[in-house]
């Protein structure tokens, strides 16, 4: 079977790239959330991103 | 001696050496064919691929390594985390292609498409070295994680009585792995990551009640860490150095011979892609697992050697027999991606050395026994590096071995893309690349793979890897136009445009 990517939408994976890689972005202490100074917690945020773009995208790849 | 630690510990490892045999009798498959041996048949699913590669992409070294660079330096180990959140969406772009590529060619490594594609086996070969040279001190730096934790358990006798739990250890994995192949870390891996997940949840809940709350971690981290000459938030000077190593080291993770092999036994391009949405549930555990680094500093753990910052910490604030059962989880931890790297580099000899050099003389194909033999040879081979050569050394050749294997990316990564680049051109970029990455690491004696790079009055602090890809990339690309310019051969492609995009039809019976 022949598959056929939708890979325009591929493009949308560089803003983890871009999210996780410049750290000036992300650098400090504050804002902090439940005691994680503002780099912890925005990190971990990420890894829910990425999955959640990997969900869609993989959601638009087969549908 | 903690003893009940050790109990707790005994019982898990056994558990997991009766999996382990078990293994070969699981989805019932002809061992004589390396790609039952060596791929379990392509067969695994969502599920088993999930537990597979995890157990594979984060080791037991990773698991003591990441929190001891937390407990020294800070900020700076925390590259692990966009390390492994950008190796996803360059698993779901690039894996699948390979994976199509290679159920519809039976390439059981990316040496074998790397031959297929460019049509020269002396490309193959260098692929191949590459990775089995980069998977030796890999394998090794996994016993490293069951030492610290039998040193921290108590069992540390003197001479051979020192080496012993290692070696019996590393004798039963070899053992199963002959027999079972690419089935017996599948399996185990569901075991050890249950084990692992348990620890994480317990440790990051358990520990941060005990010293006062995470707000209190991260104060009391912050106060320690100058002294270390480190800092909770990353320092300006290191932004480029955090950047690249994160960048380099996710595009070498994904072609290392384990990663390869591990997204090879999935059943289907889609499984991989599934996991690629699914895997980031251990970049979170690893978090939390890089964060016991900063627990350490709170609970005022004062070791130097860093190996042993998570199994005293454990020691220090669980249960002992819960200590035991997350250091069984670390052990076994450690024994299933030595498997599966044991079972990469066997497949690479076996399909890009044996076959291509030495088998053709012979007339015979007995791949699978030589896999099995080459295997056990790696496994034996770790042991021995570990036990008789000094443990920096291997911490050294690691190091070189990120730097070496991203030197694969044009010849495997951009080859599922185009074959615009010239074969020989590839083959002598990759040279510049591992003797620029090699030289840099030389030059800093070693001791980091951060290297400074000065472009008139401003330096750069990048990893070596990086700027030994860009020399890689640019004589390949020059050297192309100048081969292709000069009508230089640049061979039959063995593949079809049609077979990067050739998926199985889901639910198909395997063959």
């Amino acid at each position: 079977m022949q598959i056929h990517s939708k890979t325009r939408w591929y493009w949308l994976f560089l803003l983890p790239f871009i999210g996780t890689l410049w750290p000036p972005i992300f650098a400090s202490y504050r804002p902090t959330l439940a005691g994680f100074p503002f780099m912890y917690w925005y990190l971990i945020l990420w890894i829910f991103l990425v999955a959640i773009l990997s969900g869609i995208i993989y959601f638009i790849d087969t549908h | 001696m903690y003893w009940s630690a050790f109990i707790v510990f005994l019982i898990l490892f056994v558990l997991v050496t009766i999996l382990g045999f078990y293994a070969a009798r699981w989805h019932h498959g002809d061992m004589d064919l390396i790609e039952e041996w060596g791929l379990a048949g392509r067969r695994f699913g969502t599920f088993v691929t999930w537990f597979l590669l995890g157990g594979d992409l984060y080791t037991a070294y990773t698991f003591i390594a990441v929190p001891a660079l937390v407990y020294g330096a800070g900020a700076f180990g925390f590259f692990a985390v966009p390390y492994t959140i950008v190796v996803f969406p360059i698993m779901y772009i690039v894996m699948p292609r390979l994976w199509r590529v290679s159920k519809q060619r039976n390439y059981v490594t990316a040496a074998d498409f790397v031959r297929g594609r460019f049509d020269s086996s002396l490309l193959a070969l260098a692929v191949a070295l590459t990775g089995i040279l980069a998977t030796m001190p890999y394998i090794a730096l996994q016993l490293t994680g069951i030492q610290a934790v039998l040193t921290a358990m108590g069992l540390s006798g003197h001479g051979i009585m020192k080496d012993l739990p290692l070696i019996i250890a590393f004798v039963i994995l070899a053992a199963y792995t002959y027999t079972s192949g690419l089935r017996a870390p599948a399996l185990t891996a569901i075991l050890k990551d249950l084990l692992i997940y348990v620890t994480v949840i317990v440790a990051c809940i358990a520990i941060p009640m005990q010293l006062g709350g995470y707000g209190h971690i991260f104060h009391v981290a912050a106060a320690a860490l100058p002294a270390k000459k480190g800092s909770l938030i990353l320092s300006p000077k290191l932004f480029s150095a955090f950047a690249t190593l994160a960048l380099g080291s996710a595009f070498a993770l994904l072609l290392y011979p384990h990663a390869v092999t591990g997204s090879l036994g999935a059943k289907s391009g889609r499984t991989i892609q599934r996991n690629a949405a699914l895997l980031p549930l251990y970049s979170l555990a690893l978090t939390f697992i890089a964060l016991l680094g900063y627990m350490a500093i709170a609970a005022g753990i004062h070791t130097t050697d860093t190996n042993l910052v998570v199994p005293l910490l454990f020691l220090k604030t669980l249960p002992t027999w819960f200590a035991g059962f997350a250091f069984g989880a670390i052990a076994i931890g450690a024994l299933v991606p030595a498997a599966i790297m044991a079972i990469a580099a066997a497949n690479l000899f076996t399909r890009n050395i044996y076959r291509e050099y030495f088998a053709a003389k012979t007339g015979r194909n007995r791949e699978a026994q030589v896999a099995k033999i080459v295997g056990m040879i790696v496994i034996i081979g770790a042991l021995f590096f570990i036990v008789v050569i000094p443990l920096q050394y291997a911490i050294y050749f690691q190091t070189l071995g990120g730097i070496w294997i991203l030197q694969t990316v044009p010849a495997i990564m951009f080859g599922l893309y185009t074959r615009w680049f010239h074969r020989w051109a590839l083959l002598l970029g990759w040279l510049v690349g591992m003797v620029v990455g090699t030289g840099m690491a030389a030059a800093e004696s070693f001791k980091t793979s951060l290297y400074p790079l000065h472009f008139g009055h401003s330096v750069i602090l990048a990893y070596a890897g990086i700027w030994a890809i860009i020399a890689n990339i640019v004589v390949t690309v020059v050297l192309t136009l100048i081969f292709n310019g000069m009508r230089v051969s640049n061979g039959q492609d063995g593949t079809l445009a049609e077979d990067y995009t050739t998926e199985p039809v889901e639910g198909a019976a395997a063959r």
